[in-house]
């Protein structure tokens, strides 16, 4: 099968030009290696043994980064319509809620009274 | 009948139909995923001790699995845009080069699974292990379900590319986004599970 298909080119139909398609490819290029760079820092911090707060902290904010850039630059979310940033929007707010939902029910005294487990206990390794 | 707005733009969102709805299975995704998130929160916060990840499972595997599912997002995304410059070889090629490595982050991971399961380390063996096996486990699927998709624009789905590469090109950015988020969740699952 050939790229020849008898009509003007992909990029001018879908009303990208050439130039264009070689800058994405070359922003794809620096996401890609930056994720790299990423992924080395996330696996190297986890090797200082920090607090577990400061260690969420720290792994959540690099994912987050990272993550980003992948929405971003791989799934083209810096130049999308407005309809799908409000689909993306509308899922944030859920997304939060749920996330939410097991800190409030942890919360002693709000919606679930927190056990008092035996002190031998360890729910780690429990089922 | 043809299918409407495959390749022309609907006026009123200004988007394909298949554009807007892989947006909308990928926001129900994000759902799915964020009620496992949510339970291993509940689970994690309600435990007075929970076990490091990384003194269970094996950092340095995943730590490759990571590199090899990134380096596949690169190569779907270079797919698409092949596909833009009317280069259909170099399409073949990238795509081909994305199932590789997705068979390869399978592979990958049948290693980790017998090792936990020779050592007698199931689902059942603790919360920590059950939440390990359950994000992974849907993870993966996700994984051989784009995997499937794309072959088949690798293969006998790109012979549209002769009749209709519009549509084809926009085939290939959809089932191209679905794969970019499975990228996305295993950047999270990655620290969450084996780092913390």
């Amino acid at each position: 099968m050939t790229s020849d298909h008898g009509s003007a080119s992909m990029a001018g139909m879908t009303g990208h030009d050439a130039a264009d398609i070689d800058r994405h490819v070359r922003i794809y290029i620096t996401v890609f290696v930056t994720l790299m760079v990423l992924t080395f820092i996330t696996v190297a911090v986890s090797y200082l043994h920090l607090s577990v707060p400061m260690a969420v902290t720290v792994a959540l904010l690099v994912a987050t980064i990272k993550g980003t850039l992948v929405a971003c630059y791989f799934m083209h979310l810096v130049s999308e319509k407005k309809l799908i940033y409000a689909v993306l929007a509308l899922t944030v707010v859920f997304f939060a809620v749920l996330l939410a939902l097991p800190t409030l029910t942890h919360r002693n005294g709000f919606w679930i009274h927190e056990p008092h487990p035996p002190a031998s206990s360890s729910p780690g390794t429990g089922h | 009948m043809d299918i409407p707005y495959t390749v022309e733009v609907r006026r009123d969102t200004g988007l394909t139909n298949g554009k807007i709805g892989i947006w909308l299975f990928l926001a129900s995704e994000v759902m799915l995923f964020g009620a496992l998130f949510a339970s291993y929160i509940l689970i994690r916060v309600g435990a007075t001790s929970w076990p490091r990840g990384a003194e269970h499972l094996n950092v340095p595997l995943a730590t490759f699995n990571t590199i090899v599912l990134i380096a596949s997002s690169v190569t779907m995304v270079m797919a698409w845009a092949s596909l833009m410059r009317d280069r259909f070889g170099t399409f073949r090629l990238y795509m081909g080069a994305t199932i590789l490595l997705g068979f390869v982050f399978l592979i990958v991971k049948y290693f980790e699974y017998t090792a936990k399961f020779e050592h007698h380390l199931y689902p059942s063996t603790n919360n920590f292990f059950a939440i390990y096996f359950t994000l992974t486990g849907l993870h993966m699927l996700h994984v051989a379900g784009g995997m499937a998709v794309n072959a088949y624009f690798w293969g006998p789905g790109a012979k549209l590319w002769k009749t209709n590469p519009v549509w084809f090109t926009n085939r290939v950015e959809h089932s191209g986004l679905f794969w970019h988020f499975v990228d996305l969740v295993w950047i999270f699952l990655f620290p969450t599970l084996y780092l913390l």
